[in-house]
């Protein structure tokens, strides 16, 4: 294996974990989509002209679907995804496999399947080279015969390695200069959480498992200062609701966000038009008529701690209170009269 | 001639022929053949497996199948496991069970995966089957200790109860002692899920006592490490053993207790638990490491000087341990050193210790992977996270182990590149796909274009499950796998750039898919209610917590996107934020 390049080796390991390694390692190496298939040239022409961003933004207009009548013109396509061999996207090419009645449709599937069966054929046997692996992108000689497509591919992807970390190298003083002061900022203020927002369900580890690590790591006292784990999801019940949701408590820093979140979630409820299918419209309640719901005299949102008592949320600091929290309630504020009036005066004022 | 000797056979010695034919695809064929093997065929299927719990209604199965006695059940999309799956969003089963009581009086097993199970629904078992033997609720929820009383209690000869990674509400330690003295015909108890104080030690203890074919037994976190020498000694034909919390003040008495316990048992080969491990009782398994064929280490805080002490303890472990699960914690030293004792190594899981952690804590990295890879040619599963990877190592690993038949890698990061040169990783994939000719399930991670996903429709053929995150150029990507997998049956996308052409270009394919999970992706509403329109044989579900996909244009790309084969058509049990693309249910609205 060889060694990585001097200076890239560490910038690459703090790259790593740098938040702005998408956009660096799309611009740097300059990976294009190529017309691999082998299919109609007109399209690579169109194709290498075109950076990144255009292929991975929404073009809207595009994805617009019409009812392609025969003989209907769609002008504006994008001839990229041209594996469909026209810049149409009417509805017959769309379901080439429709009822087989249809003889029209079978017939532009039999050729976008052909059209694939070549592409794959010519390019099987020639891709990987171990050579070609090691990082010198040299295809031998002998074996870019025509696959035109493909040919283009592994010369660029030659060029790019030459010229990418050379880039890169280029580029990362600045950019791993400024992750970097921004991981400082973001650890010298003590209240943030984590030095990046948490994507939902990623890593993908069961919460099963997260949820036994966790109790697991604070029984060894092995929280050093680190904060703790991603996610720490608790049900919620809400009183008259046919089945109960969970929520993030991590994602949220106060009872107002969490408050807001638990509205939006439950507002569907508080109408009376949850449940079984068939129920007349899905109207959303407006965000104000449903805070109304909720900081009036209907429902109040409570509770269970460690030990199994029933609280009224609000009482008692944020962090202390995703400490103790295992589960939500939302009730009935005539079912909440046995706990604390106190708590109950200040929980109004807090969510 | 031939058609003469088929007409020539009595029913019911095609049925006992029938009776040696096990697996459901052979099944499936023999009731294709003509009409009255079809019959003969429907009436002797004893067992019934149901890959989506919607694709086929209770009353179809019933039907077709009169006399099944055991049932298994799946219910929500994989990607419930993290947590990418509201909710409410279904899978109940309560309608199996309570159609399932009227129609089979003699249904001894069942199993569920990731269902909602309630209390009503363990109750309603508990009075339907008389001769109920087996529960396996895996990853389940919805249920109490109180719908487990009334299991044990009920049913008279229960043979297995195992509630594997479930989520059950405590309400009550005491359920354990419900099932009845009589009660001696247990075979396998998994109750690792369970919290803290839901088990009554002693009712467990004479349980166990009282089951003399107890074979497998998985204890929570709440029994203590001297407590797991009582139940060793009172069930030594164990052959599989989950110890609880293995931690403890290190007192000789409780060590050489256990350690006599555990040498006592000589049928044990697979062991799990040790939560909490206290390294300096690890030595108390040194009498049965020469027997062991699996160990599941993946909740023990186990640091590597003490894995590598314990395996090398065991000289003859190397001929027999093919699954081992283990935390990074063992590095690649201890991967390395595992590549060299266990030859016969078949199945490797690495799980992170700190998956949210921004820097890596410990030092694992591919190379552990690839030393695995060298060192076990047999190695055919794949589960492992880690921080850095190379296309280099992976075509290592896929050239060092071509029976590979699971992959799962699991770069932390979103959308790494290969850290030796900074390229996308389709190149080292494309060689996993490639050289490992039966691979049937795979999950990519790290940075990926296009071009892996031509790799993998190109040589992925055995393909049948396929993850992706964070990948792919275009719809390009998407199209590759559809058009080129040929026995794809399960599809899960999260976050990628893949929008309506593939799919539609693709929907006839959908049809010979179990289902196709699409979130965080590109594609509109207007193109699932044109699939929903035109594919009947498909339910297509739009799944949206934030307001109906309606109430946007229809280019607006959906959130997450539920597609699964049914000829049950739509599903009546849906919840507020899931939209069926079906016509005939849009007429309700």
């Amino acid at each position: 294996m060889s060694p990585p390049l001097l200076g890239v080796e560490e910038e690459g390991q703090s790259r790593v974990s740098s938040p702005s390694v998408e956009c660096i390692s799309h611009n740097g190496l300059g990976i294009r989509e190529r017309n691999y298939l082998g299919l109609s040239d007109f399209c690579s022409v169109d194709s290498s002209g075109v950076p990144d961003d255009n292929g991975n933004n929404l073009n809207l207009k595009a994805t617009e679907l019409r009812l392609g009548l025969p003989g209907s013109q769609s002008p504006e396509r994008e001839t990229e995804h041209c594996f469909l061999n026209s810049g149409k996207l009417d509805e017959k090419t769309l379901f080439p496999l429709l009822p087989s009645k249809d003889g029209i449709c079978s017939s532009s599937q039999r050729s976008v399947v052909t059209g694939n069966k070549r592409g794959f054929s010519e390019v099987k046997g020639t891709i990987y080279t171990e050579k070609k692996w090691m990082g010198h992108g040299a295809v031998p000689d002998s074996q870019s015969l025509q696959p035109v497509s493909h040919g283009k591919y592994s010369v660029a992807q030659a060029s790019v390695k030459k010229d990418g970390p050379a880039n890169v190298v280029q580029e990362q003083p600045c950019t791993s200069n400024g992750t970097k002061v921004n991981r400082t900022d973001i650890s010298n203020n003590s209240s943030a959480p984590t030095a990046k927002a948490q994507v939902v369900g990623w890593p993908p580890i069961r919460s099963f498992r997260t949820k036994t690590l966790t109790t697991s790591s604070k029984n060894n006292d092995e929280v050093d200062g680190k904060p703790g784990p991603g996610t720490l999801f608790v049900k919620v019940s809400m009183d008259g609701a046919p089945y109960l949701r969970k929520v993030d408590l991590r994602m949220y820093s106060t009872y107002q966000e969490l408050s807001s979140a638990l509205e939006k979630m439950f507002s569907c409820f508080t109408l009376g038009q949850c449940g079984a299918h068939g129920t007349p419209g899905k109207e959303i309640l407006s965000e104000s008529k449903l805070k109304d719901l909720l900081h009036g005299s209907e429902y109040v949102l409570t509770y269970e701690d460690k030990d199994g008592d029933w609280m009224l949320v609000g009482d008692v600091p944020w962090e202390m209170f995703i400490e103790t929290c295992r589960r939500l309630k939302i009730m009935k504020s005539a079912d909440a009269i046995g706990l604390a009036p106190k708590a109950m005066d200040k929980s109004k004022k807090d969510c | 001639m031939q058609k003469e000797m088929a007409y020539s056979f009595p029913d019911e010695v095609l049925k006992h022929v029938f009776s040696f034919i096990q697996s459901d695809k052979d099944r499936n064929a023999v009731s294709l053949v003509c009409k009255s093997w079809y019959e003969i065929e429907r009436w002797c299927r004893r067992k019934v497996f149901i890959g989506n719990c919607y694709a086929v209604s209770p009353r179809m199965v019933i039907r077709r199948f009169p006399e099944v006695r055991s049932i298994e059940l799946k219910g929500k999309p994989h990607f419930a496991d993290f947590n990418l799956v509201p909710d409410g969003w279904g899978g109940y089963v309560l309608q199996w069970i309570a159609e399932m009581a009227g129609a089979y009086p003699w249904l001894g097993e069942i199993r569920l995966k990731r269902m909602v199970v309630t209390d009503e629904s363990l109750e309603l078992i508990a009075k339907s089957f008389k001769n109920f033997k087996v529960l396996v609720l895996f990853s389940c929820e919805g249920f109490s200790t109180d719908g487990l009383a009334a299991i044990a209690a009920s049913c008279k000869n229960l043979r297995e109860l195992d509630l594997r990674e479930s989520e059950v509400d405590d309400l009550s330690g005491h359920w354990l002692a419900q099932f009845p003295e009589t009660c001696t015909s247990l075979v396998s108890l998994n109750i690792s899920c369970l919290g803290s104080d839901e088990v009554s030690f002693s009712a467990l203890e004479r349980l166990v006592d009282r089951c003399p074919n107890l074979r497998s037994l998985q204890l929570n976190r709440a029994v203590t490490l001297d407590k797991i020498a009582n139940i060793l000694r009172r069930a030594p034909q164990l052959v599989d053993f989950g110890t609880g919390n293995y931690a403890a003040e290190l007192q000789p008495d409780v060590f050489s207790n256990l350690a006599g316990a555990f040498s006592s048992c000589k049928e044990l080969k697979s062991l799990s638990g040790f939560w909490d491990v206290v390294p300096a009782y690890l030595p108390a398994l040194y009498s049965i490491c020469p027997r062991l064929t699996s160990l599941n280490l993946s909740y023990a805080t186990i640091q590597s000087p003490d894995l590598i002490k314990l395996v090398s303890h065991c000289p003859r472990l190397q001929r027999l341990l093919f699954l081992i699960q283990v935390l990074d914690y063992v590095e690649d030293s201890g991967l390395e050193e595992l590549a060299s004792s266990c030859k016969d190594l078949q199945e490797l899981r690495v799980f992170p210790s700190d998956p949210f952690g921004v820097e890596p804590n410990v030092s694992l990295t591919e190379q552990g992977l690839v030393a695995v890879s060298l060192g076990c040619p047999k190695l055919q599963s794949v589960l492992y996270f880690c921080r850095r990877m190379s296309n280099a190592a992976l075509v290592t690993i896929a050239q060092n182990c071509p029976n590979l038949t699971r992959f799962r890698l699991c770069i932390i990061e979103p959308k790494t590149p290969d850290y030796l040169t900074l390229d996308p990783l389709d190149a080292g994939f494309g060689a996993i796909v490639e050289h490992c000719k039966d691979l049937r399930r795979l999950s990519l991670s790290g940075l990926l274009t296009d071009h892996v996903f031509e790799y993998i429709g190109t040589y992925g053929k055995k393909l049948e499950m396929l993850s992706v995150a964070f990948a792919g150029d275009s719809d390009l990507g998407l199209h590759h796998v559809l058009s080129g997998c040929e026995s794809l049956r399960k599809l899960e996308i999260r976050d990628c750039p893949f929008g309506d052409k593939a799919l539609l270009a693709n929907a006839a394919k959908l049809e010979t898919m179990r289902s196709l999970w699409m979130s965080s992706c590109a594609v509109s509403f207007g193109a699932c209610k044109l699939l929903g329109q035109k594919m009947p044989k498909l339910n297509v579900e739009v799944i949206d917590e934030t307001e109906p996909p309606d109430s946007r244009p229809e280019s607006y790309p959906v959130d997450k996107l539920y597609i699964y084969k049914s000829v049950a058509g739509p599903r009546f049990d849906m919840p507020p934020f899931v939209w069926s693309m079906d016509e005939a249910v849009k007429i309700l609205h």
